[in-house]
């Protein structure tokens, strides 16, 4: 067998997440609790593997400890392999040239001998906060189809959105005239997804060059893309239809966990052919005494007073006479005797306290708007003391 | 804690649940949601210390194979020691072993090659807590050549069970097995702790005496020549003796204290699978039960364990029921006092009902 691999994921996942304040005061974004037993980074890690490529680079720099420790040797996702498998990348110290990863292109840049110790034909970029099931098997097949040099997945938008996002100016074939980074006024509804497929040596080429041009800014989005599109490169548009959410801001993260709720959810976990792999913790079954109504229960939940259209992760309890409404718990929460959770996100670790009151009812609390569009947000390991009051919209980082 | 090699029996006693067992081994038999019968006495065995397991499987060991793998789920895939499958047929024996004794014969080539001083010996049909470690430091100060495990409760006839008097140091003055006697007995729980040279000598002299067995012919018998002594198991212990004890012992995890004390304040390992959370729409209705991640629940659950995968349809009531993995229960159905295993479909609007003394039992991928 070759000693090599037809492509190679790098997977940028060093970002701090800021919009997602507390929630990302002591982890990186990827790390973050998503749909009561997963983290972001299990679904283009799970994508990877069910697409067929098993050698992953994870390049991390902001806050790496528990995804660090969360993706580990990358068991879960039979990504523990004796040639490729899951790569933590952190920056590292070189004889010169020593620095932080300065942006998304120097990111991987910084780990191109990495990428060559496989000798792949193909480098696929993927970002650590999305929430999507995606074939990239499929997209390569569709680069390779087009002889491209780089494929842009991408989706469409409503137009008035379309400002937010990378935009894709495309030919009747798909091949990409024009890139535009978060335009004033959008001349097409096809949005980057930030998931690029490179043939190998185009990007280390375009790789060498960006980092030799002391004006870029080393991001793949506003540097790298349109040089290649400048030195006419073939690049490629590829539609992806499906759901697909970037979970970067508060207000999306809480819609993305009630995306999974439902008969007919917007968004399905358990799809049998396309696992979302995780690393799944050691607790026995949920146990439900209350009242638990439209909502996902995560494993070793004790569940004794009413939870309504919420997520609740691993081994949280709530106690009797307590109500979690319109929430998002991660994991390893207590909510006492008696406290009342509306329209929030709480991180892990976190003790509600007796008769604590967390947020407002979601219609009140969207009046309040805010940053987080009315939600509360309780980051990881507070405290919320007996009888203490969290008023909508507001985040908090620290005991109350 | 003193290097222990452990060894699981994990064939013994089906004959008492000849419904549940007839698929698979007494210890891949599912319990409790999320787990098999092996994990309870395998976890014992790792939260002891214990890195090195003999499994000792008969017939029918493809499920207990498929659920125990490379071991890797209870840290037991070690490249010294770990999870090693002890098939039947191993050494030079023709035939299937019999019993405990011609059992225990096909697992010495694996015990002499164990380096640890002591083994412990479990079967895995029950459910409890306990560190063995505890065992093995009460056999040394003791000076004991086997000690053995037991729980105080009302004695429960099986095929075969083995209970003891003790002197009030705790040495054993009398083994006897299958007795007549009833009402709260010290009842041997089959846990017993030897130093490996010991239980290595006691096999070989067993071979040359042509015993048949190892409660019999060696512990009764032996209560006056050996040293042995008795250890008891404080707190929760059931084993599965019978149908009726199989869904009790399920519906005693609905118990917070029983829960608490198995679970609470360390793992119980069991084989990892990827289900998604539990789902619950806005017609489901759960009262007191244990829910595995991948149920999706319209209907009405009442006092009943569900394990993975398992579908609950609208307007379907399922009370005092053990629903095992991947079952789907259709509409409207009605459901009371039923053990279901795994992979059957109930359509809808049927209603099935057993009792307490005598659950109702579903055959593994029925359809109804």
């Amino acid at each position: 067998m070759l000693r090599k691999k037809e492509c190679v994921a790098m997977l940028l996942a060093g970002g701090q997440g800021s919009r997602l304040y507390a929630l990302t005061s002591n982890i990186a974004k990827p790390a973050v609790s998503f749909g009561s037993k997963y983290r972001i980074i299990d679904f283009p890690l799970s994508n990877c593997i069910n697409s067929g490529i098993d050698t992953v680079g994870v390049l991390t720099q902001y806050q790496p400890l528990v995804l660090n420790e969360y993706v580990g040797n990358g068991q879960p996702w039979d990504l523990d392999r004796t040639f490729g498998g899951v790569h933590i990348l952190s920056p590292y110290e070189a004889k010169t040239d020593t620095s932080w990863y300065k942006g998304t292109a120097n990111a991987i840049y910084q780990n191109i001998r990495f990428m060559k110790m496989y000798d792949p034909e193909y480098v696929l970029i993927l970002s650590g906060d999305h929430i999507y099931k995606m074939d990239y098997d499929k997209m390569i097949a569709a680069h390779k189809a087009a002889n491209a040099d780089c494929t842009i997945a991408c989706m469409q938008v409503p137009l008035s959105e379309a400002s937010r996002f990378g935009i894709l100016n495309t030919r009747e074939d798909g091949s990409i005239y024009e890139f535009e980074e978060k335009p004033a006024k959008p001349k097409s509804d096809l949005a980057s997804m930030g998931i690029y497929v490179f043939t190998a040596e185009k990007l280390f080429k375009y790789l060498e060059l960006d980092n030799s041009d002391p004006k870029s800014e080393k991001d793949f989005g506003k540097n790298v893309l349109p040089a290649m599109l400048n030195a006419g490169e073939k690049m490629q548009s590829y539609r992806f239809e499906g759901y697909w959410k970037d979970v970067g801001t508060i207000s999306s993260l809480w819609e993305a966990n009630m995306d999974l709720l439902g008969v007919v959810p917007n968004f399905k976990l358990d799809d049998r052919d396309k696992v979302i792999y995780s690393r799944s913790p050691l607790a026995p079954p949920a146990y439900i005494q209350g009242e638990v109504i439209n909502s996902l229960v995560a494993t070793g939940c004790e569940v004794e007073g009413k939870v309504v259209n919420s997520v609740v992760g691993t081994n949280c309890v709530i106690e009797e006479g307590a109500e979690v409404i319109d929430s998002v718990l991660m994991g390893n929460i207590t909510v006492k005797a008696g406290a009342k959770i509306n329209y929030s996100i709480i991180d892990e670790d976190v003790v509600i306290g007796e008769k604590a009151v967390i947020g407002s009812p979601i219609k009140q609390a969207l009046k309040v708007g805010g940053k987080t569009a009315g939600i509360a947000v309780l980051g990881r390991g507070i405290t919320v003391k007996k009888s203490g009051k969290i008023p909508a919209g507001e985040i908090v980082d620290k005991d109350v | 804690m003193a290097s222990t090699v452990g060894i699981i029996f994990s064939s013994m006693n089906e004959e008492n649940v000849p419904e549940i067992t007839k698929v698979r081994s007494m210890g891949s038999v599912p319990m409790g949601g999320r787990y098999r019968l092996v994990d309870f006495a395998l976890s014992n065995m790792v939260n002891s210390g214990i890195t090195t397991v003999g499994m000792i499987t008969k017939n029918n060991y493809q499920s207990l194979m498929d659920h125990l793998g490379s071991g890797k789920y209870w840290d037991l895939a070690r490249k010294e020691g770990g999870l090693i499958l002890l098939p039947p047929y191993s050494g030079e024996s023709e035939t299937l072993y019999r019993n405990r004794l011609e059992a225990l014969k096909g697992a010495t080539a694996f015990l002499k090659k164990c380096k640890e001083d002591f083994v412990v010996i479990t079967d895995s049909d029950a459910v409890y807590k306990l560190d063995y470690s505890k065992v093995i430091d009460a056999h040394i100060e003791k000076n004991a050549d086997i000690t053995m495990v037991y729980h105080e409760h009302e004695v429960v006839k099986s095929h075969y069970y083995i209970n003891f008097e003790t002197a009030a140091d705790g040495k054993i003055t009398d083994v006897a097995i299958n007795s007549t006697a009833r009402g709260v007995r010290k009842n041997y729980i089959n846990v017993m702790v030897a130093r490996t040279s010991f239980m290595l000598h006691l096999i070989q002299d067993a071979i040359q005496h042509g015993y048949t067995s190892f409660g019999r012919d060696i512990l009764s018998k032996g209560v006056s020549t050996y040293n042995l002594y008795a250890y008891k198991l404080e707190g929760y212990y059931a084993s599965v003796t019978s149908l009726e004890k199989y869904f009790s012992i399920n519906l005693d995890l609905l118990n917070k204290d029983v829960r608490k004390e198995i679970f609470g304040d360390r793992d119980v390992y069991t084989k990892v699978n990827d289900s998604a959370p539990a789902k619950f729409t806005d017609t489901a209705k759960v009262k007191n039960s244990l829910v595995s991640d991948g149920c999706f629940i319209e209907g009405t659950v009442e006092n009943c364990i569900l394990f993975r995968g398992v579908k609950i349809g609208r307007g379907a009531v399922v009370k005092n029921c053990i629903i095992m993995t991947d079952n789907i229960i259709g509409e409207n159905c009605n459901l009371a006092y039923v053990v279901s295993d795994k992979d059957s479909v109930i359509r809808d609007n049927r209603t099935l009902a057993g009792c307490e003394k005598q659950p109702y039992f579903i055959n593994k991928g029925s359809l109804i």
